[in-house]
């Protein structure tokens, strides 16, 4: 018998299935090139429209009724404080509650119910979270419509994110390094501590990146607490007024006049150049810290 | 495990110094102008329509005053009113006047003000540029449009001659001063109005929704008109003495009614005696004229701005 008959006759409906296994394949192709194409599209469209509005002193120019005096100076430190500050109050509190329920806490009931809470604020509206913080830190608390008012509400909204990418980090965390731990008599803390975290550290980072590209780009519970549009002044420390950028976009978008559609655009791309340099330097070190760990 | 915790620790404070460097370094030094500069914030909120003539007024008086920190959000008419009535600003925009419930807020709080009209504004009533058999409205054709549970869906139930076209509405959100001006003005009362209607904050939205809807009828600032005169086709209103089209000659005489709304500020008593607040207003009543023309309103006789500053005590 020849070749190709002998392996007919071991694989049967050979071609049939190999057809299935293209047909598949360029299935797969295309759901990325549609995916590809949605981000492309919206990509060049909003470069089209900016990148004639980008320059040096849009960055370094406060609001103007002129769009060709126009920047976003206010904003972009407005961004930044809040970023920052959201940071610094996320990371920390959602960390701890994260070590808390993997390491720490009994598994009854109760923290089912935790649990299942902290899923679900994970996909409360923004906004709801705008009315929260404006009632409880700005009103109740009388903190104003300040940069720590905004930076409190932002953490707020980013927090599930935070507790549940770091329970996943340290859960992956494989059993047999906290026995050897214990077993070379280290406390339940230190473990926790030189064990536990470094090895869940890149898998923290990953979700603090994730949350804090979702707070950048959030508008509408930042409107809630500060509706602001036209500031000339950058905040100073955190009881200052602030802007940010997806509020300064937001009233572009909505004036009459074309040319601040522009702006609105250009914007955007300014956006987006923040969040993709804050994500490289976070990659960068969690890059750095994840080499260290496994050495 | 040291080398990891060094690396994290001397992260986290390049991260703070950064930061600090950043959010600290950049401070505006405020050149002095000579022995009448003032210092201070002035927070002012409201409505998106008066913003524009707001923002001018700062921006130019900032040239003049750069010590003064002046603060303009937009949270809407009423969004503006509540943090005014509690004191929380000191000048609020508005694009109709204050209601009863709001004045009796802000005297609950303690807080007097005055009223100071700044200009006018003509909402417009748009149709799609298409659209070649109306050119005129009746108020009362306004009124059974859009008022509440109103039925008509078609053209030709609006007008007998009009052509078998499907009637689809745009018009502003319910936080809008200008949705609260057009209701009260065309269905008598404020706030009433039917709801199955294509809704938006944003005028843009509505103005992209008419441009490419035939059948389309809604209603907006006169600046959004003014921008979009090649899209949209505006309507001349009757109100019983012939057909007025919206422009600056009959928004300012008040023939083209009755959506021709007076734009405002109201300004807080107390705030009026921070010297601050003082040139501020001085100077918003002595540009007025000039800058509410120059962002696309009507603005009012140039007496009013005068008995404005006048009432104040500038």
């Amino acid at each position: 018998m020849a070749r190709a008959e002998i392996t007919a006759l071991l694989n049967p409906r050979l071609a049939v299935r190999k057809r299935i296994g293209t047909v598949a394949y360029v299935i797969f192709i295309a759901a990325i090139l549609i995916g590809l194409a949605g981000l492309a599209s919206l990509l060049l469209r909003v470069l089209w429209q900016g990148a004639p509005w980008l320059s040096l002193h849009f960055l370094t120019d406060y609001p103007s009724r002129f769009a060709e005096q126009a920047g976003m100076k206010s904003a972009i430190f407005g961004t930044v404080w809040i970023m920052g500050l959201t940071g610094l109050f996320t990371v920390p509190v959602g960390v701890g509650a994260a070590v808390y329920l993997e390491e720490y806490a009994p598994k009854n009931w109760f923290t089912r119910i935790v649990e299942v809470n902290i899923s679900n604020l994970a996909g409360v509206p923004s906004i709801v979270y705008g009315l929260l913080g404006l009632a409880v830190f700005v009103q109740i608390l009388a903190l104003g419509r300040t940069v720590v008012a905004g930076a409190l509400t932002m953490s707020l909204l980013v927090m599930p994110i935070v507790i549940i990418a770091s329970r996943e980090a340290i859960r992956a965390v494989p059993s047999t390094y906290r026995e050897a731990s214990y077993g070379l008599g280290a406390t339940k803390f230190q473990t926790v501590k030189d064990v536990v975290l470094p090895h869940a550290l890149p898998g923290i980072m990953t979700g603090t990146i994730l949350a804090m590209s979702r707070a950048i780009g959030e508008a509408a519970p930042m409107i809630a607490i500060s509706a602001l549009v036209f500031l000339t002044f950058i905040p100073t420390d955190p009881l200052d007024e602030f802007t940010v950028m997806p509020v300064q976009i937001y009233n572009w978008v909505r004036d009459p006049r074309p040319e601040f559609h522009g702006l609105a655009a250009a914007g955007i791309i300014v956006l987006l150049a923040v969040l993709l340099s804050m994500n490289a330097v976070a990659i960068y070190i969690r890059n750095r810290t994840q080499k260290r760990s496994e050495e | 495990m040291i080398p990891t915790r060094h690396l994290r620790l001397s992260g986290l404070m390049l991260f703070v110094a950064a930061f600090a460097a950043f959010a600290g370094g950049c401070g505006d030094s405020a050149p002095p102008t000579g022995s009448n500069a003032l210092s201070g914030t002035i927070q002012i909120d409201g409505s998106s329509t008066v913003f524009p003539v707001t923002q001018a007024v700062a921006e130019e008086f900032r040239k003049e005053q750069p010590g003064v920190q002046v603060n303009v959000a937009v949270s809407g008419t009423g969004g503006g009113f509540k943090r005014f009535t509690v004191g929380e600003t000191d000048i609020s925009n508005a694009s109709r006047p204050i209601k009863g419930s709001e004045a009796e807020a802000a005297a609950a709080n303690g807080v007097e003000f005055i009223e100071m009209r700044v200009g006018t504004d003509g909402l417009s009533v748009m149709v799609n540029n298409d659209n070649d058999f109306v050119d005129c409205l009746t108020v009362e054709e306004l009124n059974e449009i859009w008022k509440p549970g109103s039925t008509i869906n078609n053209w030709q139930d609006v007008r007998a001659g009009f052509p078998d076209q499907r009637l689809r509405l745009y018009g502003p959100d319910t936080d809008s001063g200008t949705f609260d001006y057009f209701t009260e003005e065309v269905n008598g009362e404020v706030q009433v109005s039917r709801a199955d209607y294509t809704a938006s904050g944003d005028d843009n939205v509505l103005v992209q929704g008419i441009a490419g809807d035939r059948g389309a009828l809604g209603y907006f600032g006169y600046a959004y008109y003014q921008e979009n005169k090649d899209n949209l086709k505006v309507v001349a209103i009757d109100d019983g003495d012939g057909c007025v089209l919206p422009e600056p000659s009959t928004i300012e005489d008040g023939s083209y009614k009755p959506l021709s709304r007076p734009l405002f500020i109201y300004v807080n008593r107390k705030s009026l005696e921070r010297p601050e607040v003082k040139a501020f207003l001085t100077f918003y009543m002595d540009h007025g004229y000039q800058l509410t023309g120059e962002e696309g309103y009507v603005p009012v006789d140039p007496s009013v701005y005068a008995a404005n500053k006048a009432e104040a005590g500038l």
